[in-house]
C-alpha cells in the first residue's frame, strides 16, 4: 500500500535503528507527544530496536485520556435525554466518567452512535429533524477543522437541531506545562505530525528556544518514528535545540491555512482542564459568541456534581512522562481495559492500554512474557 | 500544575453491553460467569465450538449459533449463508461430518416477503453446497420494532470422524500453526456497507463451508491436534483461547499472515486491526511439525483454503500467551480483545 509499506519496510527500519545505535552515546529521554505515535511504538515493538540509551516516554496526546471527567459526565447526562442522539468517535464511548461511560448510557436506553466525522453527525441532524443531534467534539488541533466545519455548515444551513459539546485542547500549551514542571524528564519532543499538518510548526520555535529542547515534527509509521528519534538524538548529542520537520511529506511550516481560518472563525482559545493533569491556561477551544447557539452546554444546561476521584491512578504522571504505565501499582491488576481506573487504560491510544495489550518484557532471548498476564 | 487523579468507575458488569457479544474478554467472562456456572456438565465444559457426545459406541458433535447481522444481505453473502456455513463450520472444527441442521427464524412484523424468500433461498443453496439437509425448524413473529428484520438460529449435529480428540488439550509444543487464507474480509465487507464506504476492489465476505478442507485433512490421515474457525474476535482471539487452554505459548509472524490489499486499506482507514476482525470462512489448524507441509498441500487443494499458510509455532511455556513478531522485527503480545474494536479518533 503506497505511503505505508515503504515506511514499514524491514530493511529500512533496521538501517535507521542501526543509525540511532551508532549516534547515541549517552542516555536520552524523548517524549512522543501523540497517542497515535505511542500506539505505533508499542504495537510494532519499536522499543526492541532502540539502544538502551534511548528512553521513550509517552505524552498527553491522547484525546480520550485528557477529556475531563466533568465533560464525560455531561455527555452521559445529555445522552440520557430522550430527544437526543449523541454522536461521538468510537473510543470515547468506553471512557469512564465518575459513575458511567457513554456505553453505559447506551445500555440504559440512550441513543448513542459512533460516527467517523462530525459531518456525519450533521447529516444525522438533517435527516432527523425532530431529534436533537449532539456531537461530542474532543481532540486536538487535528480534529478541530472538521468540527469547525460542521458547526459552520450547520449555521449556514440553519440546522437548528444540531449542537456540539466542545472539549477541544491544544498541544503547545501542554508541552510548555510539561517542560515547566520541576520533575520534567523530557529532553526532546517528537511533536505530533497530524497536529502540525493543520497548524504548521512555527508555534514550536519559541518553546524550543525558551526551554532549550529539540522538537522534531514526526509522523506515525515505524520508519517515521525512528527517523524522528534519530533527528532528535543527533541534536542532543551535538548540543543543539532546534525545530525540525521529519514529516515533510505531510507538514508544511505554516500548516494548512484554510483549515486554520475555519478554526479561528468558529472557535476561540480558552482555558481548559486536562484530565489527570489539571487546568492549563489558554490550552483549549470553545465556540465563539456568534456560534454559541450551537453549544450543547448552553442548549442543555445540566448541573454536574463534583466528580469523585480515585487516589490510586497515576494517569496524570503518565501523561506528563514522569512515570511509565508499568510503574503504577494498579497496572494489570486492579486496573485493566475491562475495569479501568483511568482513561489511559481505555483508548487504544492510551499509554496504559497500549502497554497492557502489547507490552512485554524480555526474560531472555527466547521467552517473552506479558506484563498483562503477570497477574495470573 | 496541580495533579489530579482519575476516577474509579463502576465495573460494567451489572448490565449487558454490546461488547459482551464482541467475542473478546467480556464475552468469555459472560459465558463463564453466567452460563457455564449454571449449566455445568462434562460435555459443555471444554467450551469448544460444539459438544462431543457418545451415542451407541459412536461419537456425535452438536452445536448451535444465532445470527443477528445487519445488513441482512452484504457483498459476498446473506445472513442465510452465514447461518448454514457457520454451523457447518462449528461441526467441522470438532472433526465432525455434518449430518443435519435445524433452522429457527425470529421474523419482525413488516419484513418484506421477498427479502425472506431470498434469504431462505440462500440458505437452501448453502446447505446443498455443504451437502447437509435442513431437517427441522421453527418460526416466530415479533412486533415491529422488537426485532431487526430477521434473526436466524441454526443447530447442527455431525458424526465425529476425527480418530482422536480435536481441541486445545491436544496441542503440543512444536506444533505448526496453519491459517487457511487471508484474513478480515467478512468483517470489513460488513463494516464497509454499514459505513457507506467504497474501496478499490470490492471486499466480499469469505463465508464458506470449511468441511471439505477439514475432511481432506482427516481423509489423508493427518494428525490434526486442534481446529478453530476465526469468527468473532478473529485470529487473535482464537489463538489466545487455545494458548490459554493448552497452557502453551504460540508465536506467529506478522509477515506470514495474509491480508488482502483492500482489507488492509479499509482497516487502516477505520482504525481496526485485521487480526481481530471476524472471518466466516477461515480456520486455524494445529498439526505436528512433520505433517505441516503435507497438511498445507491438502488445504491448498480446496477452494475455501487455497491461500493456506504456515503462520507460527507452539512453544513449551505455561504462560498461555500469544506473541507476534512484527513486520519491522519487534515483538509484542497479541492480546485478547477487550470489548469491541473501536475506531480511534485520529
Amino acid at each position: 500500500m503506497k505511503f505505508l509499506d515503504e515506511y514499514r519496510d524491514y530493511s529500512a527500519v533496521q538501517q535507521m535503528a542501526q543509525a540511532i545505535r551508532r549516534s547515541a552515546t549517552r542516555p536520552w529521554t524523548l517524549m512522543e507527544v501523540c497517542g497515535g505515535q505511542t500506539h505505533t511504538i508499542v504495537k510494532t515493538g519499536l522499543q526492541d530496536l532502540l539502544p538502551a540509551e534511548i528512553t521513550l516516554v509517552h505524552g498527553p496526546g491522547c484525546p480520550v485520556c485528557v477529556t475531563p471527567l466533568e465533560m464525560i459526565d455531561r455527555a452521559v447526562a445529555v445522552a440520557k435525554r430522550s430527544e437526543v442522539i449523541l454522536c461521538s468517535f468510537g473510543d470515547m464511548l468506553r471512557v469512564p466518567g465518575s459513575t458511567q461511560s457513554l456505553f453505559d448510557a447506551k445500555a440504559l436506553g440512550g441513543d448513542v452512535r459512533i460516527v467517523y466525522s462530525p459531518l456525519d453527525a450533521l447529516q444525522l441532524a438533517r435527516s432527523n429533524p425532530t431529534r436533537e443531534v449532539v456531537f461530542f467534539a474532543v481532540g486536538f488541533e487535528t480534529t478541530a477543522p472538521a468540527n469547525a466545519m460542521a458547526v459552520w455548515e450547520a449555521k449556514r444551513e440553519k440546522v437548528v437541531n444540531f449542537s456540539m459539546l466542545v472539549s477541544h485542547v491544544l498541544v503547545p500549551p501542554a508541552m510548555e506545562a510539561i517542560l515547566s514542571s520541576p520533575d520534567c524528564r523530557v529532553q526532546a519532543f517528537l511533536a505530533a505530525g497530524h497536529v502540525c499538518m493543520v497548524m504548521g510548526y512555527e508555534e514550536y520555535l519559541p518553546i524550543s528556544q525558551k526551554f532549550n529542547v529539540p522538537i522534531v515534527v514526526t509522523g506515525f509509521e515505524p520508519l517515521d518514528l525512528l527517523e524522528g528519534v534519530q533527528m532528535a538524538v543527533a541534536q542532543l548529542e551535538s548540543g543543539r535545540a532546534e525545530v525540525k520537520n521529519q514529516y515533510a511529506r505531510a507538514v508544511r511550516r505554516s500548516g494548512n491555512r484554510p483549515a486554520q481560518e475555519r478554526i479561528a472563525e468558529v472557535f476561540e482559545v480558552t482555558r481548559r482542564a486536562w484530565r489527570g493533569i489539571g487546568e492549563i491556561p489558554s490550552s483549549g477551544l470553545r465556540l465563539r459568541e456568534a456560534y454559541r447557539s450551537f453549544d450543547a452546554e448552553v442548549r442543555f444546561p445540566i448541573e454536574i456534581g463534583q466528580a469523585h476521584e480515585s487516589r490510586e491512578c497515576i494517569a496524570g504522571l503518565v501523561l506528563q512522562g514522569q512515570r511509565k504505565p508499568k510503574e503504577c501499582p494498579a497496572f494489570g491488576t486492579r486496573c485493566t481495559p475491562d475495569t479501568p481506573l483511568g482513561a489511559p487504560m481505555v483508548s487504544s491510544e492510551g499509554a496504559c492500554a497500549a502497554y497492557f495489550h502489547f507490552g512485554r518484557r524480555k526474560e531472555d532471548d527466547d521467552s517473552i512474557v506479558s506484563i498483562a498476564t503477570a497477574r495470573n | 500544575m496541580t495533579i489530579q487523579s482519575c476516577p474509579l468507575p463502576r465495573p460494567a458488569t451489572d448490565r449487558i453491553l454490546l461488547a459482551h457479544g464482541g467475542g473478546g474478554r467480556l464475552t468469555n467472562h459472560l459465558i463463564e460467569s453466567v452460563f457455564v456456572s449454571a449449566f455445568s456438565n462434562s460435555a459443555l465444559e471444554p467450551l469448544h465450538d460444539g459438544a462431543v457426545l457418545s451415542a451407541n459406541g459412536g461419537r456425535l458433535a452438536m452445536t448451535t449459533d444465532t445470527y443477528v447481522v445487519q445488513p441482512l444481505v452484504f457483498p459476498g453473502g446473506t445472513i442465510g449463508d452465514l447461518a448454514v456455513n457457520g454451523t457447518v463450520n462449528d461441526l467441522a472444527m470438532c472433526g465432525a461430518r455434518p449430518l443435519a441442521l435445524s433452522a429457527g427464524f425470529v421474523l419482525e412484523e413488516g419484513l418484506s416477503m421477498d427479502t425472506l424468500r431470498s434469504i431462505v433461498a440462500s440458505m437452501a443453496k448453502a446447505a446443498r453446497v455443504a451437502k447437509v439437509p435442513i431437517v427441522t425448524g421453527d418460526t416466530k413473529v415479533v412486533d415491529k420494532g422488537k426485532g431487526d428484520g430477521l434473526f436466524v438460529n441454526t443447530a447442527g449435529i455431525g458424526v465425529v470422524i476425527a480418530p482422536k480428540l480435536v481441541g486445545p488439550e491436544s496441542v503440543c509444543p512444536g506444533d505448526a500453526v496453519l491459517v487457511s487464507g487471508d484474513l478480515g474480509s467478512h468483517g470489513t465487507a460488513i463494516l464497509s456497507v454499514r459505513n457507506g464506504l467504497e474501496f478499490e476492489g470490492e471486499v466480499k465476505s469469505d463465508t464458506a463451508s470449511l468441511w471439505p478442507a477439514v475432511e481432506a485433512l482427516f481423509e489423508a490421515g493427518v494428525e490434526v491436534h486442534c481446529l478453530r474457525d476465526l469468527t468473532r474476535g478473529g485470529l487473535s482471539s482464537a489463538l489466545n483461547e487455545i494458548a490459554s487452554l493448552a497452557r502453551l505459548r504460540i508465536t506467529v509472524e506478522e509477515v506470514r499472515i495474509p491480508v488482502c490489499a483492500p482489507v488492509r486499506g479499509a482497516c487502516e482507514l477505520l482504525g481496526l486491526d485485521p487480526l481481530y476482525v471476524a472471518n466466516e470462512g477461515r480456520f486455524v489448524a494445529f498439526v505436528p511439525e512433520r505433517e505441516a507441509d503435507h497438511a498445507l498441500e491438502l488445504m491448498r487443494s480446496q477452494t475455501a483454503s487455497a491461500g493456506a499458510v504456515r503462520a507460527g509455532t507452539v512453544h513449551e511455556d505455561s504462560s498461555g500467551i500469544v506473541t507476534l513478531r512484527t513486520r519491522v522485527g519487534g515483538h509484542r503480545v497479541l492480546d485478547m480483545l477487550s470489548g469491541e474494536q473501536l475506531p480511534r479518533i485520529c
